[in-house]
Protein backbone atom coordinates (compact mmCIF):
# COMPACT_ATOMS: atom_id res chain seq x y z
CA UNK A 1 0.00 0.00 0.00
CA UNK A 2 2.86 2.35 0.83
CA UNK A 3 4.45 1.46 -2.49
CA UNK A 4 1.33 2.33 -4.45
CA UNK A 5 0.95 5.69 -2.70
CA UNK A 6 4.59 6.39 -3.51
CA UNK A 7 3.99 5.78 -7.21
CA UNK A 8 0.78 7.79 -7.02
CA UNK A 9 2.73 10.72 -5.61
CA UNK A 10 5.40 10.36 -8.28
CA UNK A 11 2.78 10.33 -11.04
CA UNK A 12 1.00 13.34 -9.56
CA UNK A 13 4.26 15.23 -9.20
CA UNK A 14 5.34 14.56 -12.75
CA UNK A 15 1.87 15.49 -14.02
CA UNK A 16 2.14 18.88 -12.27
CA UNK A 17 5.64 19.38 -13.57
CA UNK A 18 4.70 18.38 -17.11
CA UNK A 19 1.69 20.68 -17.40
CA UNK A 20 3.09 23.70 -15.57
CA UNK A 21 6.82 23.55 -16.23
CA UNK A 22 7.60 21.37 -19.26
CA UNK A 23 4.90 22.42 -21.73
CA UNK A 24 5.93 26.12 -21.94
CA UNK A 25 9.56 25.62 -23.06
CA UNK A 26 8.49 22.84 -25.45
CA UNK A 27 5.95 25.23 -26.95
CA UNK A 28 8.61 27.93 -27.43
CA UNK A 29 10.81 25.55 -29.41
CA UNK A 30 7.90 24.14 -31.43
CA UNK A 31 6.60 27.56 -32.40
CA UNK A 32 10.07 28.78 -33.36
CA UNK A 33 10.67 25.74 -35.58
CA UNK A 34 7.16 25.62 -37.05
CA UNK A 35 8.36 26.65 -40.52
CA UNK A 36 11.57 24.64 -40.39
CA UNK A 37 15.00 25.39 -39.01
CA UNK A 38 15.78 28.06 -41.58
CA UNK A 39 13.05 30.47 -40.47
CA UNK A 40 14.40 31.24 -36.99
CA UNK A 41 17.88 31.83 -38.36
CA UNK A 42 16.55 34.16 -41.04
CA UNK A 43 14.43 36.06 -38.52
CA UNK A 44 17.35 36.46 -36.12
CA UNK A 45 19.51 37.83 -38.94
CA UNK A 46 17.07 40.71 -39.43
CA UNK A 47 18.80 44.05 -38.73
CA UNK A 48 16.33 45.04 -36.01
CA UNK A 49 16.77 41.63 -34.35
CA UNK A 50 20.56 41.92 -34.50
CA UNK A 51 20.41 45.41 -33.05
CA UNK A 52 18.21 44.14 -30.20
CA UNK A 53 20.65 41.32 -29.46
CA UNK A 54 23.57 43.74 -29.50
CA UNK A 55 21.82 46.21 -27.19
CA UNK A 56 20.89 43.46 -24.73
CA UNK A 57 24.46 42.15 -24.63
CA UNK A 58 25.94 45.63 -24.07
CA UNK A 59 23.40 46.60 -21.40
CA UNK A 60 23.85 43.27 -19.61
CA UNK A 61 27.64 43.53 -19.63
CA UNK A 62 27.59 47.10 -18.29
CA UNK A 63 25.02 46.41 -15.57
CA UNK A 64 26.83 43.29 -14.42
CA UNK A 65 30.16 45.10 -14.29
CA UNK A 66 28.88 48.11 -12.35
CA UNK A 67 26.65 46.17 -9.99
CA UNK A 68 29.38 43.62 -9.25
CA UNK A 69 31.97 46.24 -8.27
CA UNK A 70 29.61 48.17 -6.03
CA UNK A 71 27.89 45.01 -4.86
CA UNK A 72 31.17 43.67 -3.49
CA UNK A 73 31.89 46.96 -1.70
CA UNK A 74 28.41 46.95 -0.18
CA UNK A 75 28.73 43.32 0.91
CA UNK A 76 32.08 44.14 2.56
CA UNK A 77 30.60 47.05 4.49
CA UNK A 78 27.47 45.26 5.71
CA UNK A 79 29.16 41.95 6.50
CA UNK A 80 32.38 43.03 8.21
CA UNK A 81 31.30 46.06 10.21
CA UNK A 82 28.58 47.10 12.62
CA UNK A 83 27.55 50.74 12.39
CA UNK A 84 24.51 52.93 13.00
CA UNK A 85 21.69 52.60 10.42
CA UNK A 86 23.26 49.43 9.02
CA UNK A 87 19.84 47.74 9.01
CA UNK A 88 18.40 50.64 7.06
CA UNK A 89 21.19 50.37 4.47
CA UNK A 90 20.54 46.63 4.09
CA UNK A 91 16.83 47.29 3.62
CA UNK A 92 17.58 49.93 1.00
CA UNK A 93 19.87 47.53 -0.89
CA UNK A 94 17.21 44.81 -0.86
CA UNK A 95 14.37 47.14 -1.80
CA UNK A 96 14.56 46.82 -5.61
CA UNK A 97 13.63 43.14 -5.34
CA UNK A 98 10.20 44.05 -4.02
CA UNK A 99 9.55 46.85 -6.50
CA UNK A 100 7.35 46.13 -9.49
CA UNK A 101 9.39 46.26 -12.72
CA UNK A 102 7.08 48.92 -14.10
CA UNK A 103 7.73 51.10 -11.05
CA UNK A 104 11.46 50.49 -11.49
CA UNK A 105 11.15 52.07 -14.92
CA UNK A 106 8.78 54.84 -13.89
CA UNK A 107 11.11 56.25 -11.23
CA UNK A 108 13.66 57.10 -13.92
CA UNK A 109 11.05 58.91 -16.00
CA UNK A 110 10.22 61.00 -12.93
CA UNK A 111 13.84 62.17 -13.00
CA UNK A 112 14.70 62.20 -16.69
CA UNK A 113 11.40 62.03 -18.61
CA UNK A 114 9.98 64.98 -20.55
CA UNK A 115 7.89 65.90 -17.49
CA UNK A 116 10.59 64.77 -15.09
CA UNK A 117 12.66 66.91 -12.76
CA UNK A 118 15.71 67.23 -14.99
CA UNK A 119 14.46 65.88 -18.32
CA UNK A 120 13.85 69.17 -20.04
CA UNK A 121 17.06 70.80 -18.85
CA UNK A 122 19.12 67.85 -20.02
CA UNK A 123 17.22 67.77 -23.29
CA UNK A 124 18.26 71.35 -23.94
CA UNK A 125 21.87 70.34 -23.37
CA UNK A 126 21.26 67.54 -25.87
CA UNK A 127 21.70 64.83 -23.26
CA UNK A 128 19.12 62.08 -23.69
CA UNK A 129 18.60 59.61 -20.89
CA UNK A 130 14.94 58.60 -21.03
CA UNK A 131 13.92 56.79 -24.23
CA UNK A 132 17.61 56.15 -24.94
CA UNK A 133 20.32 53.68 -23.94
CA UNK A 134 21.33 55.42 -20.67
CA UNK A 135 17.75 55.09 -19.38
CA UNK A 136 17.72 51.39 -20.25
CA UNK A 137 20.99 50.98 -18.38
CA UNK A 138 19.68 52.80 -15.29
CA UNK A 139 16.50 50.70 -15.24
CA UNK A 140 18.52 47.49 -15.57
CA UNK A 141 20.92 48.63 -12.85
CA UNK A 142 18.01 49.28 -10.50
CA UNK A 143 16.37 45.92 -11.15
CA UNK A 144 19.55 43.85 -10.80
CA UNK A 145 20.95 45.98 -7.99
CA UNK A 146 20.74 43.63 -4.95
CA UNK A 147 21.74 40.24 -6.35
CA UNK A 148 25.54 40.28 -5.92
CA UNK A 149 25.38 41.73 -2.40
CA UNK A 150 22.60 39.36 -1.39
CA UNK A 151 24.50 36.32 -2.58
CA UNK A 152 27.89 37.05 -1.05
CA UNK A 153 27.12 39.06 2.10
CA UNK A 154 25.75 36.13 4.18
CA UNK A 155 28.81 34.04 3.33
CA UNK A 156 31.24 36.89 4.08
CA UNK A 157 29.52 37.49 7.39
CA UNK A 158 29.73 33.81 8.27
CA UNK A 159 33.46 33.84 7.56
CA UNK A 160 33.94 36.46 10.25
CA UNK A 161 36.92 38.78 10.18
CA UNK A 162 39.74 36.73 11.68
CA UNK A 163 41.54 36.10 8.39
CA UNK A 164 41.10 39.76 7.41
CA UNK A 165 42.46 40.94 10.75
CA UNK A 166 45.45 38.65 10.44
CA UNK A 167 46.13 40.05 6.96
CA UNK A 168 45.77 43.57 8.35
CA UNK A 169 48.32 42.85 11.09
CA UNK A 170 50.64 41.57 8.40
CA UNK A 171 50.34 44.96 6.72
CA UNK A 172 47.91 44.23 3.88
CA UNK A 173 45.95 47.14 2.42
CA UNK A 174 42.18 47.13 1.94
CA UNK A 175 42.32 46.03 -1.68
CA UNK A 176 44.89 43.36 -0.92
CA UNK A 177 42.68 41.96 1.82
CA UNK A 178 39.60 42.08 -0.38
CA UNK A 179 41.33 40.58 -3.41
CA UNK A 180 43.60 38.02 -1.71
CA UNK A 181 41.72 37.01 1.44
CA UNK A 182 38.00 37.71 1.30
CA UNK A 183 37.04 37.23 -2.33
CA UNK A 184 38.92 33.96 -2.93
CA UNK A 185 36.96 32.47 -0.03
CA UNK A 186 33.70 33.75 -1.48
CA UNK A 187 34.48 33.13 -5.15
CA UNK A 188 31.72 30.60 -5.82
CA UNK A 189 29.11 32.78 -4.21
CA UNK A 190 30.40 35.79 -6.13
CA UNK A 191 30.21 33.95 -9.43
CA UNK A 192 26.74 32.77 -8.56
CA UNK A 193 25.64 36.34 -7.83
CA UNK A 194 27.20 37.57 -11.06
CA UNK A 195 25.37 34.90 -13.06
CA UNK A 196 22.08 35.72 -11.37
CA UNK A 197 22.60 39.40 -12.20
CA UNK A 198 23.37 38.44 -15.81
CA UNK A 199 20.22 36.35 -16.18
CA UNK A 200 18.03 39.06 -14.67
CA UNK A 201 19.65 41.84 -16.69
CA UNK A 202 19.15 40.24 -20.08
CA UNK A 203 15.58 39.19 -19.40
CA UNK A 204 14.32 42.42 -17.86
CA UNK A 205 11.16 43.55 -19.60
CA UNK A 206 8.84 45.79 -17.56
CA UNK A 207 11.35 48.36 -16.33
CA UNK A 208 13.13 48.62 -19.65
CA UNK A 209 9.81 48.78 -21.51
CA UNK A 210 8.79 51.90 -19.59
CA UNK A 211 12.02 53.86 -20.22
CA UNK A 212 12.99 52.61 -23.66
CA UNK A 213 10.50 54.27 -26.00
CA UNK A 214 10.40 51.10 -28.14
CA UNK A 215 12.25 52.38 -31.19
CA UNK A 216 13.01 49.25 -33.31
CA UNK A 217 16.65 49.03 -34.24
CA UNK A 218 17.53 51.71 -31.68
CA UNK A 219 16.22 51.26 -28.16
CA UNK A 220 14.71 47.78 -28.32
CA UNK A 221 16.32 45.07 -26.26
CA UNK A 222 15.61 41.40 -26.94
CA UNK A 223 12.57 41.18 -24.61
CA UNK A 224 11.09 44.35 -26.09
CA UNK A 225 11.67 43.11 -29.63
CA UNK A 226 9.84 39.90 -28.72
CA UNK A 227 6.82 42.00 -27.73
CA UNK A 228 6.94 44.02 -30.95
CA UNK A 229 7.16 40.90 -33.11
CA UNK A 230 4.42 39.10 -31.18
CA UNK A 231 2.03 42.04 -31.33
CA UNK A 232 2.79 42.31 -35.05
CA UNK A 233 1.68 38.67 -35.51
CA UNK A 234 5.19 37.62 -36.55
CA UNK A 235 4.84 34.51 -34.41
CA UNK A 236 7.79 32.52 -35.72
CA UNK A 237 10.15 35.47 -35.41
CA UNK A 238 8.83 36.29 -31.91
CA UNK A 239 9.30 32.73 -30.69
CA UNK A 240 12.72 32.45 -32.35
CA UNK A 241 13.91 35.47 -30.41
CA UNK A 242 12.15 34.12 -27.31
CA UNK A 243 13.92 30.76 -27.74
CA UNK A 244 17.31 32.44 -28.05
CA UNK A 245 16.72 34.65 -25.01
CA UNK A 246 15.33 31.77 -22.96
CA UNK A 247 18.29 29.57 -23.86
CA UNK A 248 20.72 32.32 -22.87
CA UNK A 249 18.98 32.87 -19.54
CA UNK A 250 18.55 29.17 -18.83
CA UNK A 251 22.20 28.46 -19.62
CA UNK A 252 23.20 31.20 -17.17
CA UNK A 253 20.93 29.93 -14.44
CA UNK A 254 21.91 26.30 -15.15
CA UNK A 255 25.59 27.17 -14.82
CA UNK A 256 24.76 28.83 -11.53
CA UNK A 257 23.04 25.71 -10.16
CA UNK A 258 26.08 23.63 -11.14
CA UNK A 259 28.37 26.06 -9.33
CA UNK A 260 26.17 26.06 -6.26
CA UNK A 261 26.19 22.29 -6.11
CA UNK A 262 29.97 22.43 -6.35
CA UNK A 263 30.26 25.12 -3.70
CA UNK A 264 28.05 23.10 -1.38
CA UNK A 265 30.18 20.02 -1.96
CA UNK A 266 33.41 21.93 -1.20
CA UNK A 267 31.82 23.40 1.92
CA UNK A 268 30.83 19.94 3.10
CA UNK A 269 34.31 18.48 2.65
CA UNK A 270 35.65 21.44 4.58
CA UNK A 271 33.15 20.82 7.37
CA UNK A 272 34.03 17.16 7.68
CA UNK A 273 37.78 17.85 7.60
CA UNK A 274 39.25 18.16 11.12
CA UNK B 1 48.88 36.03 23.62
CA UNK B 2 50.46 39.32 22.60
CA UNK B 3 49.01 38.98 19.11
CA UNK B 4 45.58 38.43 20.61
CA UNK B 5 46.00 41.42 22.91
CA UNK B 6 47.15 43.70 20.13
CA UNK B 7 44.31 42.43 17.97
CA UNK B 8 41.81 43.32 20.65
CA UNK B 9 43.22 46.80 21.13
CA UNK B 10 43.30 47.38 17.38
CA UNK B 11 39.72 46.30 17.01
CA UNK B 12 38.77 48.82 19.65
CA UNK B 13 40.36 51.88 18.08
CA UNK B 14 40.88 51.12 14.42
CA UNK B 15 38.84 48.55 12.58
CA UNK B 16 39.71 46.82 9.34
CA UNK B 17 40.96 49.16 6.65
CA UNK B 18 38.62 50.16 3.87
CA UNK B 19 35.55 51.00 5.92
CA UNK B 20 35.31 54.58 4.73
CA UNK B 21 36.08 53.79 1.11
CA UNK B 22 33.67 50.88 0.95
CA UNK B 23 30.94 52.74 2.82
CA UNK B 24 31.42 55.78 0.61
CA UNK B 25 31.18 53.68 -2.56
CA UNK B 26 28.15 51.86 -1.23
CA UNK B 27 26.34 55.05 -0.25
CA UNK B 28 27.10 56.61 -3.64
CA UNK B 29 25.76 53.55 -5.43
CA UNK B 30 22.70 53.11 -3.23
CA UNK B 31 22.05 56.84 -3.34
CA UNK B 32 22.19 57.20 -7.11
CA UNK B 33 20.50 53.98 -8.16
CA UNK B 34 17.95 53.41 -5.39
CA UNK B 35 17.46 56.33 -3.00
CA UNK B 36 17.34 59.13 -5.57
CA UNK B 37 14.72 57.59 -7.88
CA UNK B 38 12.62 56.40 -4.95
CA UNK B 39 12.73 59.89 -3.46
CA UNK B 40 11.30 61.13 -6.74
CA UNK B 41 8.56 58.52 -6.47
CA UNK B 42 7.67 59.61 -2.95
CA UNK B 43 7.94 63.37 -3.51
CA UNK B 44 6.52 63.70 -7.01
CA UNK B 45 2.85 62.87 -6.27
CA UNK B 46 2.67 65.74 -3.76
CA UNK B 47 4.40 68.26 -5.98
CA UNK B 48 1.23 69.55 -7.57
CA UNK B 49 -0.36 69.83 -4.14
CA UNK B 50 -2.21 67.31 -2.02
CA UNK B 51 -5.46 67.93 -3.91
CA UNK B 52 -3.90 66.71 -7.18
CA UNK B 53 -2.70 63.58 -5.41
CA UNK B 54 -6.13 63.00 -3.89
CA UNK B 55 -7.76 63.53 -7.27
CA UNK B 56 -5.36 61.01 -8.83
CA UNK B 57 -6.14 58.52 -6.07
CA UNK B 58 -9.88 59.07 -6.56
CA UNK B 59 -9.99 57.00 -9.71
CA UNK B 60 -12.34 54.07 -10.14
CA UNK B 61 -10.20 52.46 -12.84
CA UNK B 62 -7.19 52.53 -10.52
CA UNK B 63 -9.09 50.81 -7.73
CA UNK B 64 -10.38 48.24 -10.18
CA UNK B 65 -6.83 47.58 -11.41
CA UNK B 66 -5.51 47.28 -7.86
CA UNK B 67 -8.35 44.91 -7.03
CA UNK B 68 -7.56 42.75 -10.09
CA UNK B 69 -3.86 42.64 -9.18
CA UNK B 70 -4.57 41.91 -5.54
CA UNK B 71 -7.15 39.15 -6.03
CA UNK B 72 -5.35 37.37 -8.87
CA UNK B 73 -2.03 37.43 -6.97
CA UNK B 74 -3.76 36.15 -3.85
CA UNK B 75 -5.56 33.36 -5.70
CA UNK B 76 -2.46 32.30 -7.63
CA UNK B 77 -0.33 32.18 -4.47
CA UNK B 78 -3.04 30.22 -2.66
CA UNK B 79 -3.24 27.62 -5.43
CA UNK B 80 0.55 27.43 -5.50
CA UNK B 81 0.75 26.43 -1.83
CA UNK B 82 -0.65 22.86 -2.16
CA UNK B 83 1.11 22.40 -5.51
CA UNK B 84 4.40 23.62 -4.06
CA UNK B 85 4.04 21.47 -0.93
CA UNK B 86 3.42 18.39 -3.09
CA UNK B 87 6.44 19.12 -5.27
CA UNK B 88 8.69 19.84 -2.29
CA UNK B 89 7.56 16.67 -0.53
CA UNK B 90 8.13 14.56 -3.64
CA UNK B 91 11.57 16.08 -4.15
CA UNK B 92 12.77 15.62 -0.58
CA UNK B 93 10.96 12.54 0.70
CA UNK B 94 9.16 10.93 -2.20
CA UNK B 95 12.16 9.17 -3.77
CA UNK B 96 10.86 10.61 -7.00
CA UNK B 97 12.12 8.94 -10.17
CA UNK B 98 14.05 11.58 -12.11
CA UNK B 99 14.41 13.69 -8.98
CA UNK B 100 17.40 15.69 -10.24
CA UNK B 101 15.67 16.66 -13.48
CA UNK B 102 12.54 17.63 -11.58
CA UNK B 103 14.66 19.70 -9.19
CA UNK B 104 16.18 21.63 -12.08
CA UNK B 105 12.79 22.21 -13.69
CA UNK B 106 11.38 23.82 -10.54
CA UNK B 107 13.57 26.89 -11.12
CA UNK B 108 12.44 27.28 -14.71
CA UNK B 109 9.99 30.11 -13.97
CA UNK B 110 12.87 32.02 -12.32
CA UNK B 111 15.08 31.44 -15.33
CA UNK B 112 12.74 32.21 -18.22
CA UNK B 113 12.50 35.94 -18.95
CA UNK B 114 9.02 37.33 -18.27
CA UNK B 115 8.32 38.39 -21.87
CA UNK B 116 9.01 34.83 -23.03
CA UNK B 117 6.72 33.46 -20.31
CA UNK B 118 4.08 35.96 -21.36
CA UNK B 119 3.84 35.09 -25.05
CA UNK B 120 4.27 31.38 -24.32
CA UNK B 121 1.43 31.13 -21.81
CA UNK B 122 -0.80 33.30 -24.00
CA UNK B 123 -0.24 30.86 -26.88
CA UNK B 124 -0.49 27.74 -24.72
CA UNK B 125 -3.79 28.75 -23.10
CA UNK B 126 -5.11 30.73 -26.08
CA UNK B 127 -8.19 29.56 -28.00
CA UNK B 128 -6.02 27.52 -30.40
CA UNK B 129 -3.40 26.52 -27.85
CA UNK B 130 -2.38 23.03 -26.76
CA UNK B 131 -4.21 23.48 -23.46
CA UNK B 132 -6.53 26.31 -24.45
CA UNK B 133 -8.28 24.42 -27.26
CA UNK B 134 -9.29 21.33 -25.25
CA UNK B 135 -10.29 23.52 -22.30
CA UNK B 136 -12.40 25.69 -24.62
CA UNK B 137 -14.30 22.57 -25.68
CA UNK B 138 -15.11 22.01 -22.01
CA UNK B 139 -16.41 25.55 -21.90
CA UNK B 140 -13.41 26.96 -20.01
CA UNK B 141 -11.70 29.95 -21.52
CA UNK B 142 -8.51 30.95 -19.75
CA UNK B 143 -6.59 33.39 -21.91
CA UNK B 144 -7.67 37.03 -22.21
CA UNK B 145 -9.46 37.12 -18.85
CA UNK B 146 -8.65 37.37 -15.16
CA UNK B 147 -8.30 33.57 -15.13
CA UNK B 148 -5.37 33.95 -17.52
CA UNK B 149 -3.71 36.32 -15.05
CA UNK B 150 -4.05 33.72 -12.29
CA UNK B 151 -2.51 31.03 -14.53
CA UNK B 152 0.46 33.26 -15.38
CA UNK B 153 1.01 34.25 -11.74
CA UNK B 154 0.80 30.60 -10.66
CA UNK B 155 3.64 29.79 -13.03
CA UNK B 156 5.74 32.69 -11.77
CA UNK B 157 5.06 32.01 -8.07
CA UNK B 158 5.42 28.25 -7.86
CA UNK B 159 9.21 28.14 -7.25
CA UNK B 160 8.88 30.50 -4.28
CA UNK B 161 6.75 27.98 -2.38
CA UNK B 162 8.88 24.94 -3.28
CA UNK B 163 12.17 26.63 -2.45
CA UNK B 164 10.87 28.02 0.85
CA UNK B 165 9.50 24.71 2.07
CA UNK B 166 12.26 22.43 0.77
CA UNK B 167 15.07 23.29 3.26
CA UNK B 168 12.71 23.00 6.24
CA UNK B 169 11.48 19.66 5.01
CA UNK B 170 15.03 18.47 4.52
CA UNK B 171 15.95 19.39 8.10
CA UNK B 172 12.86 17.71 9.50
CA UNK B 173 14.06 14.53 11.22
CA UNK B 174 12.40 11.40 9.76
CA UNK B 175 12.14 10.19 13.37
CA UNK B 176 9.28 12.64 13.77
CA UNK B 177 7.18 10.70 11.29
CA UNK B 178 8.35 7.37 12.69
CA UNK B 179 7.41 8.44 16.20
CA UNK B 180 3.98 9.58 15.00
CA UNK B 181 3.54 6.23 13.25
CA UNK B 182 4.62 4.30 16.35
CA UNK B 183 2.18 6.28 18.45
CA UNK B 184 -0.56 5.04 16.16
CA UNK B 185 -1.06 7.90 13.74
CA UNK B 186 -2.32 6.98 10.32
CA UNK B 187 -0.26 8.32 7.39
CA UNK B 188 -2.72 11.13 6.66
CA UNK B 189 -2.77 12.04 10.37
CA UNK B 190 1.01 12.23 10.35
CA UNK B 191 0.91 14.54 7.35
CA UNK B 192 -1.93 16.68 8.65
CA UNK B 193 -1.01 16.88 12.36
CA UNK B 194 2.78 16.55 12.40
CA UNK B 195 4.33 17.56 9.09
CA UNK B 196 2.08 20.33 7.81
CA UNK B 197 2.21 22.37 11.05
CA UNK B 198 6.02 22.34 11.01
CA UNK B 199 6.05 23.38 7.36
CA UNK B 200 3.44 26.08 7.82
CA UNK B 201 5.76 29.04 8.55
CA UNK B 202 7.92 28.21 5.52
CA UNK B 203 4.84 27.80 3.36
CA UNK B 204 3.46 31.14 4.56
CA UNK B 205 6.80 32.77 3.83
CA UNK B 206 6.82 31.31 0.30
CA UNK B 207 3.22 32.38 -0.11
CA UNK B 208 4.14 35.94 0.87
CA UNK B 209 7.01 36.05 -1.61
CA UNK B 210 4.84 34.68 -4.42
CA UNK B 211 2.07 37.12 -3.56
CA UNK B 212 4.40 40.14 -3.45
CA UNK B 213 5.92 39.13 -6.76
CA UNK B 214 2.48 38.58 -8.27
CA UNK B 215 1.19 42.04 -7.39
CA UNK B 216 4.01 43.74 -9.27
CA UNK B 217 4.33 41.24 -12.10
CA UNK B 218 4.04 42.70 -15.59
CA UNK B 219 5.71 40.90 -18.49
CA UNK B 220 4.35 37.41 -17.93
CA UNK B 221 0.82 38.73 -17.41
CA UNK B 222 0.02 41.37 -20.03
CA UNK B 223 0.01 39.01 -23.02
CA UNK B 224 -2.46 36.56 -21.51
CA UNK B 225 -4.59 39.04 -19.56
CA UNK B 226 -6.71 40.60 -22.29
CA UNK B 227 -6.19 43.92 -20.47
CA UNK B 228 -9.80 45.04 -20.34
CA UNK B 229 -10.16 48.06 -18.04
CA UNK B 230 -12.08 47.22 -14.84
CA UNK B 231 -11.92 43.45 -15.55
CA UNK B 232 -8.52 42.14 -16.52
CA UNK B 233 -6.30 45.20 -16.32
CA UNK B 234 -3.55 44.82 -13.72
CA UNK B 235 -2.23 47.79 -11.75
CA UNK B 236 1.29 47.76 -13.30
CA UNK B 237 -0.28 47.91 -16.77
CA UNK B 238 -2.39 50.90 -15.73
CA UNK B 239 0.85 52.64 -14.71
CA UNK B 240 2.07 52.16 -18.28
CA UNK B 241 -1.27 53.32 -19.73
CA UNK B 242 -1.18 56.49 -17.60
CA UNK B 243 2.38 57.18 -18.70
CA UNK B 244 1.37 56.86 -22.33
CA UNK B 245 -1.36 59.42 -21.61
CA UNK B 246 1.36 61.68 -20.11
CA UNK B 247 -0.53 61.49 -16.80
CA UNK B 248 2.51 61.34 -14.53
CA UNK B 249 0.50 62.12 -11.38
CA UNK B 250 -1.86 59.21 -12.06
CA UNK B 251 0.98 56.82 -12.88
CA UNK B 252 2.95 57.86 -9.82
CA UNK B 253 0.09 57.46 -7.39
CA UNK B 254 -0.58 53.88 -8.57
CA UNK B 255 3.15 53.14 -8.38
CA UNK B 256 3.23 54.55 -4.88
CA UNK B 257 0.38 52.30 -3.72
CA UNK B 258 2.03 49.27 -5.35
CA UNK B 259 5.32 50.03 -3.61
CA UNK B 260 3.64 50.32 -0.21
CA UNK B 261 1.74 47.04 -0.65
CA UNK B 262 4.75 44.99 -1.74
CA UNK B 263 6.97 46.50 0.98
CA UNK B 264 4.41 45.61 3.64
CA UNK B 265 4.21 42.12 2.22
CA UNK B 266 7.95 41.54 2.37
CA UNK B 267 8.21 43.10 5.81
CA UNK B 268 5.61 40.60 6.98
CA UNK B 269 7.61 37.73 5.46
CA UNK B 270 10.83 38.95 7.08
CA UNK B 271 9.10 39.28 10.46
CA UNK B 272 7.74 35.77 10.14
CA UNK B 273 11.15 34.39 9.23
CA UNK B 274 12.80 36.06 12.21
CA UNK B 275 10.17 34.63 14.51
CA UNK B 276 10.63 31.17 13.10
CA UNK B 277 14.42 31.40 13.30
CA UNK B 278 14.21 32.46 16.94
CA UNK B 279 11.81 29.62 17.65
CA UNK B 280 14.23 27.12 16.16
CA UNK B 281 17.13 28.45 18.20
CA UNK B 282 15.10 28.20 21.40
CA UNK B 283 14.20 24.65 20.42
CA UNK B 284 17.86 23.77 19.95
CA UNK B 285 18.78 25.16 23.36
CA UNK B 286 16.21 23.00 25.04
Amino acid sequence: MIGSSRWGLAALTWAIIAVILILPPVLVMTEALRNGAGAPIASLADPDALSAIRLTLVMTALSVLINTIFGVLAAWVISKYRFPLRGFLVALIELPISVSPVVAGLVWLLLFGTQGWWGEALDRMNIHIAFAAPGILLATLFVTFPYVTRTIAPLMEQQGRDAEEAAMLLGASFFQILWRVTLPEARWALLSGVLLTTARAMGEFGAVSVVSGHIPGMTETMPLHIETLYNGYQTVAAFSMAALLALMAMATVGLRSLLEARARASLQTKDTAP
Amino acid sequence: MTVAASLRSRRARDPLPGFRLALGGTLLWVGLIVALPLTALIVRPWQEGPSAMLAALHDGRMFAALRVSFTTALLAALIDVPLGLTLAWALVRGRLPGRRIADGLIDLPFAIPTAVTGITLATLYGPQGWLGAPLAKLGLSIAYSATGIVVALMFVGLPFIVRSVEPVLRDLPPELEEAAGLLGARPWQTVWRVILPTLLPAAVSGFGLAFARGIGEYGSVIFIAGNQPYHSEIAPLLVVVRLQEYDYAGATSIAFVLLVISSLCLAAVAWLRRRVARGLIVGADE
